[in-house]
């Protein structure tokens, strides 16, 4: 990407080589810390984000000042996701975990099952319309307990609007903290869910188990 | 599309710190360093999506290093007088000391054309740009600051010959 331009400079390449001194991995994350906290105080951070373990495998924690804003799977690309943060929001974006420190304990929290209700403040800003109405709403199904499409279309005054409580589960930006996992079809059959099948099963056998 | 400002971190971190190095001594580009990406953060929203980010970076760090040897300039304490000297920073001193002594020799403005000719890959007409001069000029800087540097540290000639 940064490639030499030019062949006069072939001759040269003794000297870039030689100029071109090593960086090792600590000089940089060093460096990296050190912008993290500069730029944090500086109000430059308009998302941090951070990855972390989890037993529905690597979670993407990214935060806005307003708070947490996007908790992304690995099968939704972190990358990708990353990417459309950087649309949607601003590309500012900084690989910052201090931000997310207390939102990656209470989700370490909750998979130990030492924690049923989040109390983190979040941001909506990534929904809109009746999607953030469907998703400001689904944190009062509580933990171990599930409710059909139909269901949160009624709760939300609008028992006709079934398709589209199912496009707002999907389209949660917030999973497992804002818990669309909770949302089955009327039969009972587990319908979609954005971390796939596996991990909704995980959350939902985790929750019964308690 | 623009990147998240992280990439832009990972990708170019490498380079701009080298390029500091050439320009101020190992000693103080890790304040360069800083100081370059932190105003890069600042700025970047306005970056047009077309612009070449690294010749971007190498500006910024120009300018900031030009702060950097202003304070050291204003600074009571001696820099950089002893090269046996530690850095006292904890930070490790990359390369050899013969090397940063060499470089640290060449005049200021050959020092910058060779770092952002030879360590970031720029083109002349970028570099001249930055140096505000004529493109020659930058041509012409990078060369006698090679030719310099080669005469003032043996060890590159050696290591050429052998190529």
């Amino acid at each position: 990407m940064n490639g030499i331009r030019h062949d006069d400079i072939r001759h040269d390449d003794d000297m870039t080589a030689l100029l071109s001194t090593p960086v090792d991995a600590g000089t940089l994350s060093r460096l990296h810390r050190r912008l993290e906290q500069a730029a944090e105080r500086a109000n430059l951070v308009d998302v941090a984000y951070t990855t972390i373990d989890s037993p529905v495998g690597t979670l993407l924690l990214a935060a806005t000042p307003e708070g947490l804003v996007r908790v992304a799977y690995a099968n939704e690309d972190h990358d990708r996701v990353l990417e459309a943060l950087g649309r949607q929001l601003s590309p500012r974006i900084l690989r910052a975990p201090k931000r997310l420190d207390e939102v990656a304990r209470e989700i370490d929290e909750y998979f130990a099952k030492h924690r049923q209700v989040f109390d983190l403040t979040l941001d909506l800003s990534l929904s809109r319309g009746f999607r953030r109405l469907v998703q400001t709403h689904l944190p009062e199904i509580g933990y171990g307990q599930t409710r059909s499409y139909r269901d949160i279309a009624e709760l939300v005054g609008n028992p006709k609007a079934v398709r589209a409580v199912g496009t707002a589960c999907a389209t949660n930006p917030l999973p497992i903290v804002v818990p669309c996992h909770r949302v089955l079809r009327t039969d009972g059959t587990l319908g979609g869910y954005i971390g796939g099948l596996e991990a909704k099963t995980t959350l939902l056998n985790l929750e019964a188990a308690a | 599309m623009k990147q998240p400002f992280e990439n832009v971190v990972a990708q170019h971190g490498a380079t701009v710190l080298r390029v500091c190095r050439v320009v101020l001594g190992p000693h103080d580009a890790d304040d360069a360093w800083s100081e370059t990406f932190l105003s890069a953060m600042r700025a970047y929203p306005d970056l047009p999506e077309t612009a070449n980010v690294e010749a971007w970076l190498v500006t910024i760090a120009h300018r900031k290093a030009i702060d950097v040897l202003r304070v050291a300039k204003r600074s009571p304490l001696p820099v950089d007088e002893v090269s046996e000297a530690p850095t006292g920073r904890g930070v490790p001193d990359p390369g050899d000391s013969d090397l940063w002594a060499a470089v640290k020799g060449l005049p200021r403005k050959q020092r910058q054309a060779v770092a952002y000719r030879y360590v970031a890959g720029l083109a002349y007409a970028e570099i001249a740009e930055i140096l505000g001069g004529t493109v020659e000029a930058a041509r012409r800087a990078a060369a006698d600051g090679l030719k310099n540097l080669r005469k003032r540290y043996p060890g590159a000639i050696a290591k050429g010959a052998s190529s």
